[in-house]
């Protein structure tokens, strides 16, 4: 293949990338903080102690976490088309990416959230802060690098999911790596994608290092 | 301002029950620095944690500025708290706010416009001495100024009260001494109550007015300090001034003799000697500035048992001190 054979293939490969990892990353930030924040605060001597959403949260944790990925891609086609409205293409590759990522990243914010020194938290509440202010003031706010850093993680991991779901129908670059590089033995598109693939990691690591760096003030 | 009634605290583990507090009273006059005084385990944390309502008391009743705080709940309950301000050992200081953002806090909480919060933090950061510091985070700072902060953001809300849980436990002596001034400098300007617990003799000693001794859960002596350590017995008392364990040899007599104010400027030792031609032998002793007032404990040791020494005795207590006789130990038969 020539290079203006390639550059339109890997543009819109690369695009469709960025696409599915951007969005599934901002519902994952959504959800993965949600769900951190309700396994921290519905815990027995938590803020909001309600043993049986604990359980029911980490149970869809667990579960979520335990499935393997190319697995839930397969399992939740009929979720997908019924969400979506179909189960292939970059949109339909988002809902399993998310799906993926929610449980993963509910982890991570939850380390970060326990890693507040409690004393803060002691501290607000003697202050009269009510506990939607606590979570929002103290708890999000201190945890706010670590936050930062495992949605790096997680992004990365979106990036390297999304080259799976795009195998399967989801296009992007993992669909181009398929389609060239191992049906074709176009060696050069793979290279190509290879090299993408690590530029891109980079920068969101760079990126996430950077930002977590400013916000950390310890 | 602070009374506490009957207050129990029970923790249940896995069918284990643990007494942290045990049918507590406490009372709090205002204006008034109160230490409870204890080793860690002692159950004085919880006590303190119960006054604000950190930790709900199982049984009694919390009352703060004729307030009884175990009828309130939720959004009342958090304007009480907003009004009675807590120091904590480790500052508890948000490390992703500066300085000023700490301060800030409360006033955010209340409510404060924008404007008015600025206006105010710099009061009170004036107020601790931290003006300079207002843009640092807690990290680039002293522990001593963590503390600093700690109790410009507890002021925030204009308390009438002060919690300290072992607000200079951890820091260095020097600094110790510099926070528990300003602690003694907010009282006496502010008229704010100061109901502090500490594990260190020392914070007694220098700011508190009123003391009281926790151990297992319950108070075991309490009163003004001045009291308590003119009263035989107390533990406080021996704590301030420690002396090694009597060992009165037979035939002679040991006491601890107690003196405070104008009877310590007044040499009874020598009195004593001359007036009853006696030999005073001191095994140890020490004086202490208590609030102002020298305070001192003196063992003497007088030849002749106890009963030889009746006129002597009262002499001592005739000229104001507390006399404490050890009794000799049985002599061998």
């Amino acid at each position: 293949m020539t290079w203006d054979e390639m550059a339109p293939l890997l543009r819109q490969g690369t695009l469709e990338t960025l696409q599915m990892t951007g969005w599934s990353t901002l519902f994952t930030a959504l959800g993965g903080i949600l769900l951190g924040v309700l396994l921290v605060i519905t815990e027995r001597g938590g803020l909001l102690p309600l043993a049986p959403l604990n359980k029911a949260v980490g149970l869809v944790v667990n579960v979520g976490r335990a499935v393997p990925f190319i697995i839930l891609l397969m399992a939740l086609i009929p979720v997908t088309t019924a969400v979506v409205g179909t189960s292939i293409g970059t949109r339909a590759a988002i809902l399993p990416l998310t799906v993926a990522a929610i449980p993963f990243y509910a982890r991570l914010v939850e380390t970060s959230l326990r890693e507040v020194e409690p004393g803060t938290v002691a501290a607000a509440l003697a202050l009269g802060a009510s506990r939607r202010e606590i979570v929002g003031k103290v708890l999000l706010r201190e945890a706010r690098p670590g936050i930062v850093a495992g949605l790096t993680v997680t992004v990365i991991a979106l990036i390297g999911y999304s080259a799976m779901a795009g195998a399967i129908g989801g296009g992007g670059l993992g669909d181009l790596a398929k389609r060239y590089g191992y049906q074709r033995f176009e060696t050069e598109m793979m290279m190509i994608i290879v090299v993408l693939l690590v530029l891109l990691v980079a920068l969101v690591q760079l990126l996430g290092d950077v930002t977590a760096r400013r916000l950390s003030h310890r | 301002m602070i009374q506490i009634e009957k207050l129990s605290k029970v923790y249940r583990d896995r069918g284990r029950q643990v007494t942290a507090v045990d049918a507590v009273d406490l009372s709090v006059r205002a204006g008034e620095v109160h230490g409870v005084l204890g080793r860690s385990g002692a159950g004085k944390s919880t006590l303190l944690r119960c006054v604000n309502l950190l930790e709900r008391p199982d049984a009694g009743r919390v009352v703060v500025d004729g307030q009884d705080l175990l009828a309130l709940s939720g959004g009342r309950l958090r304007k009480a708290r907003q009004r009675i301000g807590m120091i904590h050992q480790h500052f508890g200081l948000l490390s992703s706010r500066t300085v000023a953002g700490n301060v800030a806090f409360p006033l955010e909480v209340m409510g404060v416009p924008r404007a008015e919060r600025a206006e105010r933090v710099r009061e009170l950061l004036g107020l601790v001495g931290l003006t300079e510091h207002a843009a640092a985070y807690p990290a680039q700072i002293s522990g001593g100024q963590k503390q600093r902060v700690g109790i410009a953001r507890a002021l925030a809300g204009r308390p009438n009260v002060l919690l300290s849980d072992e607000a200079t436990s951890a820091l260095d002596p020097e600094t110790t001494a510099s926070i528990l001034e300003l602690l003694r400098d907010l009282n006496r300007r502010l008229g704010l109550t100061i109901l502090l617990i500490t594990h260190e003799m020392d914070v007694v000693k220098r700011i508190c007015d009123s003391a009281a001794i926790m151990r297992d859960g319950r108070i075991t002596e309490s009163g003004p300090v001045r009291e308590l350590l003119m009263r035989p017995g107390s533990e406080l008392a021996r704590g301030l001034f420690p002396l090694p364990p009597p060992r009165p040899r037979p035939g002679t007599t040991v006491a601890d003799v107690t003196f405070e104010g104008d009877s310590a400027d007044r040499p009874f030792v020598s009195s004593l000697a001359r007036d009853f031609a006696t030999d005073v032998n001191i095994l140890g002793g020490a004086v202490e500035d208590i609030g102002g007032t020298r305070i001192g404990r003196l063992r003497v040791e007088l030849p002749g048992g106890p009963a030889a020494n009746t006129a002597q005795l009262a002499h001592l207590r005739g000229a104001g001190l507390t006399v404490e006789v050890h009794e000799a130990e049985e002599a061998p038969a």
